[in-house]
């Protein structure tokens, strides 16, 4: 996807309809992107164990639902009741209905900031005043583009990215996506050479770059980011005078905590405040937590003036009081969260050994993945020509054969074709293993050709 | 470079705290306020930052929220701080929380994420349709229908979900509107427009003057001059946005008024937003009329023009319910609803919040008793406060909806300028503890004018208030003079009220026989 459509604004308003912004009719939106096809191809016929057996199973959602029980379970034990406001419904109610101060419940924000450094092993330090609350991630990192660049400047992003940054970046801000381009040459790690690359492609196209935005652990790769690199990146940033914006929302479902350094880890050890104050984290319960629903995003910024502005800002999209007392109670707890956070990394690393072993008996490869709740599949030996449209074939074929959505690498802005993210934690075993059951059967047929 | 319709006021104002540099000017187009003189230092740290950020679009210099700041270093408290600031600035509705109490004790499913007995916390935590739950979509419909008398009805597909008309209001702008363009907005308006609707989106407001001379009502040749200053100012015309209830007025719009604007946007081929925020608070003996009634009664259902005319609604003020964050957006063009539901990505209703309420709304026995309830309660603290007000030597604005009342204490100034005002304000602030919000902030033309809000505090509260201002007016000259001539004061008041009273009724269609 290149850059956003700039339509001319008519003078000649022919059938004298009144028209709508520039941005009301793009198509920045993202969403004729076939991410978002196959999504619709589920909604037309999703699989049901019972119902709809040969249904689509839609492995193109990264969401995390292997550990609700743990989430019910606590919920029912501190609140036999069920009554959300103390006993009876009423008490607390009433303050919580008007609680709607943009810098956020404080109990909520130090339940947030422990959790993170809980996440973290305790390698890094966050200060509640220090976290702006916003509805979801989708909205940190908006608003983090809003204050950190002006329409038609850019930021930079490793590929493949998440296909939602290209709205969520973009829309509404005017402001571009420059790529910074990886390959499985060195496991689709960010180069140094890659970085100038992209910033000079920026400079030669007449474009500021003010910042530079990863994702750690990545999506679509399902790796977390090297130290070394993440140090290389920050070194970039400081030469460039630029931002650095780390995505740390898949932090919590790293498979073995000791292999996640967190931007936050580096910014923690430097004294230098011109340094840390172009580090800026979102973060976001939707992930680690499983609740999408609730939205429940946070900008953590080591930058006063964007903290000051992030949290106006934040006036356009608040979290609602009613889940931040409900979370907050939840999240204070470091007894149960010690104990979620290890027990939902030891689910996910099984769903991930699971999904790569099944993968493998039917002869194929991922990319050597260690968090997320996807793993990124290399299908390129059964291209028939390495193109997009090969790509997008191949897609088509697993979605109407297999009917298996997964997500093709190039709505991803993958450079190198036929990746695919294929989604893990949003089923059953049981839905999984006929997910993997599919592709050995399709795999045997193509072998017999 | 874009500069607003009114000259900049800047004033001298003594050191006191925050409000060193206090400035009552519009707010400013980001391309201007950056040639404002900073520090070095300050501006190195800024050029690091979007323009976003140096300019003051969000509009927290402005003495709203200023008198806000100065409320929380100072909350009145009825045991722990009986002389702190009385907090009057604030439109929250907290007359009629205990009826929301009880049902919530009555049906406890709805807040612990149950559905008969059993647990949906899974569905809800995982559900993050930007469509929104149908069940709520559908009971936020009814809702609507229910504070306007069932007359039009609402399509739940054409809902679209916000959080809170913050957002509600800032994602239409986007959709209708963007650098170049601009919206008439009739002042005085709600301070919080000038960061809703330009802040992100670049847009301009040029305002529609209004004037006490007809209890602040719309009229032809003010929108017609507010078209033509737009045009001079080389803006683009996209819309008109009205807030229905009014706030800061606390009156609803007249039927006169709203044929005018239909009339006016489209001959212009323009938009109307009509945010209907305060539509549940209408409390006075008429009928609220929505635009969507005149719409019905002028037979521009399903036209073009229905196309153009959008409604912005939240359950913050008739619910009392800020801090859950439920906005929405009414629109009959297909196109912005379905740009309006992708763009409520950045602001999605929380899933937990939208199940309580959709049962809430749902229960059409507790929102008939809620809605009839709720404006008695409204009436009779209008009327506490009114009276009150009085017996001070003010009079008010004849208000019928809202949580506040717009204020005259014009006759409190020492000159007829703003700097008066401001002086008066902040003798009310820090003298006599009242925050309240004074008619700049809210780009009145005439000064004098101040928002007093009276759903945000207990009775006592309210009468302590009234108290302390009614000392304060007694030791002014002006107040002296009342003591002095009290009978002649009170007729001459009482003359000024039932004139305020005849205009709106002269100026109003709405006799009883009509609909």
């Amino acid at each position: 996807m290149g850059l956003p459509l700039m339509m001319e604004r008519s003078s000649n308003n022919n059938n004298n309809v009144v028209e709508l912004s520039r941005v009301a009719v793009s198509d920045t939106h993202g969403e004729d992107s076939p991410y978002f096809a196959g999504w619709k191809a589920y909604d037309e016929n999703p699989y049901d164990e019972s119902h709809n057996p040969s249904g689509v199973i839609q492995m193109g959602l990264a969401e995390n639902q292997v550990s609700f029980d743990l989430l019910e379970s606590y919920l029912e034990k501190k609140n036999p009741e069920g009554s959300m406001w103390g006993s009876k419904g009423a008490p607390g109610f009433r303050e919580n209905a008007l609680f709607q101060d943009y810098h956020g419940l404080k109990t909520f924000r130090q339940a947030m900031a422990s959790f993170m450094e809980q996440i973290r092993g305790g390698k890094a330090r966050f200060d509640p005043d220090r976290i702006v609350l916003t509805a979801g991630a989708t909205a940190a990192n908006e608003l983090l583009t809003f204050i950190l660049a002006d329409p038609n400047d850019a930021l930079l992003v490793p590929t493949p990215y998440y296909p939602g940054f290209d709205r969520d970046l973009r829309w509404r801000t005017g402001v571009r996506i420059v790529p910074i381009h990886c390959d499985s040459s060195n496991h689709f790690q960010i180069t140094p050479e890659a970085l100038e690359s992209a910033y000079q492609t920026a400079r030669d196209a007449n474009i500021r770059v003010r910042g530079v935005l990863i994702t750690n652990p990545s999506n679509p790769l399902g790796a977390t980011v090297q130290k070394k690199v993440l140090e290389n990146l920050l070194d970039f940033c400081v030469r460039k005078n630029i931002h650095l914006v780390a995505d740390e929302i898949y932090s919590g479902s790293v498979f073995h905590a000791s292999e996640f350094t967190s931007v936050a880890e580096i910014v923690e050890i430097i004294d230098d405040v011109t340094v840390k104050e172009r580090v800026h984290i979102v973060y976001s319960l939707s992930k680690d937590l499983g609740l999408p629903g609730f939205r429940v995003g946070t900008i953590y910024s080591y930058n006063d003036n964007v903290v000051r502005t992030a949290r106006r800002m934040s006036s356009f999209t608040l979290v609602s009081s009613q889940t931040q007392h409900m979370l907050a109670a939840m999240l204070s707890d470091e007894e149960f969260t010690e104990k979620y956070i290890r027990i939902n990394r030891e689910r996910l690393r099984r769903r991930y050994e699971t999904i790569v072993e099944g993968l493998k008996k039917a002869g194929i490869e991922c990319l050597k993945g260690n968090a997320g709740l996807f793993c990124w599949m290399n299908l390129g030996f059964l291209l028939d020509k390495k193109t997009k449209e090969g790509e997008l074939e191949l897609w088509d074929v697993i979605l109407k054969e297999l009917k298996l959505n997964i997500s093709p690498g190039t709505s991803c802005h993958c450079s190198e074709f036929g990746w695919f993210r294929v989604c893990f934690a949003n089923m059953s075993e049981k839905t999984l293993e006929i997910a993997l059951t599919r592709i050995h059967e399709f795999m045997d047929r193509r072998k017999r050709f | 470079m874009f500069l607003l319709a009114s000259p900049t006021t800047s004033h001298s104002i003594p050191t006191k705290t925050l409000i060193q540099d206090l400035s009552l000017s519009f707010s400013l187009s980001p391309h201007y306020s950056s040639l404002r003189p900073k520090s070095l230092d300050f501006k190195k740290k800024m050029k690091q930052l979007s323009t976003k950020v140096t300019s003051n679009g969000h509009g927290q210099d402005s003495s709203y929220f200023l008198g806000w700041e100065e409320y929380e270093k100072n909350p009145y408290d009825e045991i722990k701080n009986p002389n702190g600031m009385i907090q009057m600035g604030l439109a929250e509705n907290q007359l009629c929380f205990d009826l929301i109490e009880s049902w919530l004790a009555k049906n406890p499913d709805a807040a612990s994420l149950k559905r008969n007995g059993q647990s949906i916390f899974r569905e809800l935590a995982l559900f993050q349709d930007y469509h929104g739950m149908p069940e709520f979509k559908k009971a936020m419909a009814e809702f609507m229908e229910e504070i306007r008398g069932n007359r039009v009805t609402f399509d739940p597909k054409k809902i679209v979900l916000a959080a809170g008309s913050t957002s509600a209001n800032e994602t239409l702008m986007f959709c209708l509107a963007e650098p170049g363009d601009a919206f008439l907005l009739p002042t005085p308006y709600y301070p919080g427009f000038d960061r809703d609707l330009k802040w992100r989106t670049g847009a301009e407001i040029v305002p529609i003057h209004c004037s006490s001379s007809n209890g602040f009502q719309i009229t032809e040749s003010a929108l017609q001059q507010a078209y033509q200053q737009a045009q001079k100012l080389d803006l683009k015309v996209k819309g008109v946005l009205v807030t229905n209830p009014s706030n800061p007025l606390g009156t609803a719009l007249t039927r006169r008024e709203l044929n005018l604007l239909v009339d006016f946007i489209t001959s212009k081929n323009i938009h109307l937003i009509s945010d209907e925020i305060y539509s549940g608070t209408m409390f006075g003996f008429e009928q609220f009329i929505s635009v969507m009634d005149v719409l019905k009664d002028k037979k521009l259902e399903n036209t073009d023009v229905s196309k153009r005319v959008h409604v912005v609604y939240s359950l913050s003020k008739d619910l009392g319910l800020p801090g859950f964050r439920v906005g929405a957006i009414y629109s009959n063009d297909e196109m912005i609803v379905s740009a309006a539901t992708k763009m409520s990505s950045f602001g999605l209703v929380s899933s937990q919040t939208q199940y309580l309420l959709s049962a809430l709304l749902s229960d059409k026995k507790f929102t008939s008793q809620y809605l009839e309830e709720n404006q008695k309660r409204l009436k009779s603290r209008q009327k506490r406060l009114v009276s009150g007000l009085e017996s001070a030597g003010i009079t008010c604005l004849r208000s019928n909806a809202g949580l506040f009342c717009w204020v005259d204490m014009r006759h409190l100034l020492d000159t007829n300028t703003f700097e008066a005002e401001l002086d008066l304000w902040k003798k009310i602030v820090y003298n006599v503890k009242l925050n309240i919000s004074p008619g700049s902030s809210c780009h009145c033309t005439e000064p004098g004018w101040f928002r007093v809000c009276f759903a945000n505090m207990s009775e006592d509260t309210l009468d302590l208030a009234l108290k302390r201002l009614k000392t304060f007016v007694e030791s002014t000259d002006c107040g002296r003079m009342i003591s002095r001539s009290s009978h002649e004061r009170l007729k001459s008041l009482r003359k000024k009220t039932v004139s305020n009273w005849v205009f709106r009724v002269s100026w109003s269609d709405r006799v009883p026989d009509e609909r």
